[in-house]
């Protein structure tokens, strides 16, 4: 009796503990985003405070128009060419690191030189690289003349695919270590009995990372892939800084960089960005549901690569 | 029998390859910072003229040149330092309050609350821009910090490290112990709880300063005055015209930038390395 009421009494507190958060969540966070989706059903602009509702009509709008469709495909391009890449090399990694037969050494600095892009203001690496590759005195002009690969300097950002090309560059580039250091984690956390009863049978190094890692790292792979396609999505920082106004001929211009020369600049058509603001955010969370879905569909390789050990290990 | 033999004379040749492409990739990582710091010592003809990897003299002419422009790199540091040491102290110690909120009471709603923290996990911060913008306008709170620094406090990926943590680490009986010496909740949670907490704290402080070091997009939105302008906002500035055949300067100037978190990164990088891998950090 006594203790309840002591019980009682205390967990109360937790509503003051946890208010803060809760307060700030909702003027911050969750009032912003109400707005953000009213806003995307009227006619806001430029410094106008009226508000008159307009239904659907930024929606049809939008959906149909060319600048939109094509800052739409840009993002999607530029974050697959990055993440392919990205993912391939972080597993290559990660099945030589997890090789119990190489015991490769130096994995620590090698996690810490191949992380450091990432922690690097990404503003400051737009510009750095801009200046790496500006025309026609920059660093990598120069040494592509010097070793005779390009009879004359080239200016990348006057190609389509290269732009782009760099742009998935610098991205994967910051991201890779990243996406190394999180599979290793995931990768570690493996039964080592696995691997022994695998290695008893005698099974390759190939063998083992196929049947045995990737079907365990599953999990941990499909959280990589969505957060870094969440973050793809808003994909804006290099980009905008990397060329002026997505050029050449807005191709790097991405979702986010649109929404943001919607809103201000311009005509500051805020209700253009609103819309379009919601449009990431039903992409973001249709695709990580397919995603999830996708991904957890086929059977899990998790099991049936246990029982292969099983039939593997025990004789 | 010991190494297996299936590997045989292939073994050492697979070692090398394998750390042959380390070591491009070692080089890759590391050269665009090497370049850019050389650069930033040489002068904009020896730059033009040849590719070098070794340094000059010229950082004093650079330097000149920067500020000379109106590159107000010490006003952009302080700045910059302001939001970031300011939020990243509301992100921890209100982080703390809520795992601590969550861990010790049991209350009606907790529930709710779990699942709103996993909501605005899965949400990006950029879907909301708009309104959150529109909303400090109507507040007339652009062109101020307050829109920067305060948000921090909602700041779901720390509660949840800091959760997990508090679990792992924290003996409950020691709040009962500490209730019977008559302490108040809040005392317990300073006294005994935040101590605890530091390394967990370290770490996250750690994601949480770089973060708002590194942001980008939302003072770009929201400040206008150039004299509160934040570092990566003055490296935006590098790209105008005035700084066009300044190529020392430019250099210089992203190098000044850079240089502070390469050397936080390589004090720290232990640390950083294991919150990374604990998975789960948003940028």
């Amino acid at each position: 009796m006594k203790k309840k009421q002591k019980l009682v009494k205390y967990d109360k507190y937790g509503y003051l503990f946890v208010a803060p958060f809760i307060l700030a969540f909702l003027i911050f966070q969750l009032y912003p985003i109400i707005y953000t989706f009213q806003l995307s059903f009227t006619d806001l602009a430029g410094w106008e405070t009226e508000l008159n509702y307009v239904g659907f009509k930024n929606y049809v709008t939008l959906l149909s128009n060319e600048l939109f469709l094509k800052a739409f495909r840009n993002t999607w391009i530029i974050w697959i060419l990055n993440f392919i890449p990205q993912i391939g090399m972080a597993l290559i990694l990660v099945k030589w690191f997890t090789d119990a037969r190489l015991k490769l050494k130096g994995a620590g600095f090698f996690k810490v030189t191949f992380y450091m892009p990432n922690i690097i203001t990404a503003a400051s690496v737009a510009v750095l690289f801009s200046t790496l590759f500006s025309y026609p005195s920059g660093p990598i002009n120069l040494l592509l003349v010097k070793f005779g690969v390009l009879e004359e300097p080239f200016e990348f950002f006057r190609s389509v695919t290269a732009t782009r090309g760099i742009v998935a560059f610098i991205q994967f580039w910051m991201w890779y270590g990243n996406t190394f250091i999180i599979l290793t984690a995931g990768a570690l956390g493996i039964n080592r009995s696995l691997y022994e009863a695998a290695m008893v049978d005698g099974a390759t190094s190939g063998q083992m990372f196929r049947k045995i890692t990737l079907p365990l790292l599953k999990p941990i792979t499909l959280y990589v892939l969505v957060t870094s396609l969440i973050g793809g999505m808003q994909m804006f920082d290099i980009p905008f800084l990397l060329t002026t106004q997505g050029n050449p001929d807005y191709s790097i211009e991405t979702m986010t960089m649109f929404i943001y020369r919607q809103a201000f600049l311009g005509g500051r058509n805020y209700y253009f960005a609103a819309t379009a603001s919601v449009i990431l955010l039903c992409i973001i969370l249709i695709v990580s549901i397919l995603l999830f879905k996708v991904m957890n569909s086929k059977t899990t390789g998790d099991r049936k690569a246990r029982r292969r050990i099983r039939k593997a290990g025990v004789r | 029998m010991k190494k297996g033999g299936r590997l045989g004379k292939f073994y050492g040749l697979r070692i090398s390859w394998i750390y042959l492409v380390c070591a491009v990739l070692v080089i890759l990582s590391i050269i665009p910072f090497w370049i850019l710091i050389v650069n930033a010592t040489r002068s904009t003809e020896q730059i033009q003229q040849s590719f070098s990897l070794i340094p000059s003299v010229f950082t004093g002419y650079n330097y000149d040149v920067l500020t000379g422009r109106g590159f107000n790199i010490w006003r952009g540091f302080a700045n910059s330092l302001t939001i970031a040491a300011s939020s990243t102290f509301l992100a921890l110690y209100f982080s703390a309050l809520t795992a601590y909120g969550l861990v010790i009471y049991d209350f009606k709603g907790k529930n709710t609350i779990f699942a709103i923290i996993a909501f605005i996990l899965m949400v990006p911060t950029q879907i909301s821009m708009i309104g959150f913008y529109r909303m400090m306008l109507n507040l007339s709170l652009t062109d101020s910090y307050i829109p920067l620094i305060f948000p921090a406090i909602a700041a779901p990926a720390t509660v949840f490290f800091l959760r997990q943590y508090l679990l792992s680490t924290f003996p409950k009986d020691l709040v009962s112990a500490a209730r019977i010496d008559g302490a108040s909740e809040l005392g317990i949670f300073h006294r005994i709880a935040l101590p605890i907490l530091k390394p967990g704290l370290a770490t996250m402080g750690i994601f949480a300063f770089v973060g708002s070091w590194n942001n980008f997009l939302m003072p770009l939105m929201l400040i206008s005055n150039e004299d509160k302008y934040t570092l990566p906002m003055l490296v935006q500035s590098l790209k105008a015209d005035i700084y066009r055949t300044e190529f020392g300067g430019i250099y210089l100037g992203i190098s000044m930038t850079i240089v502070p978190l390469l050397v936080i990164y390589l004090v720290f990088s232990r640390y950083i390395i294991a919150g990374v891998a604990l998975g789960g950090i948003k940028e």
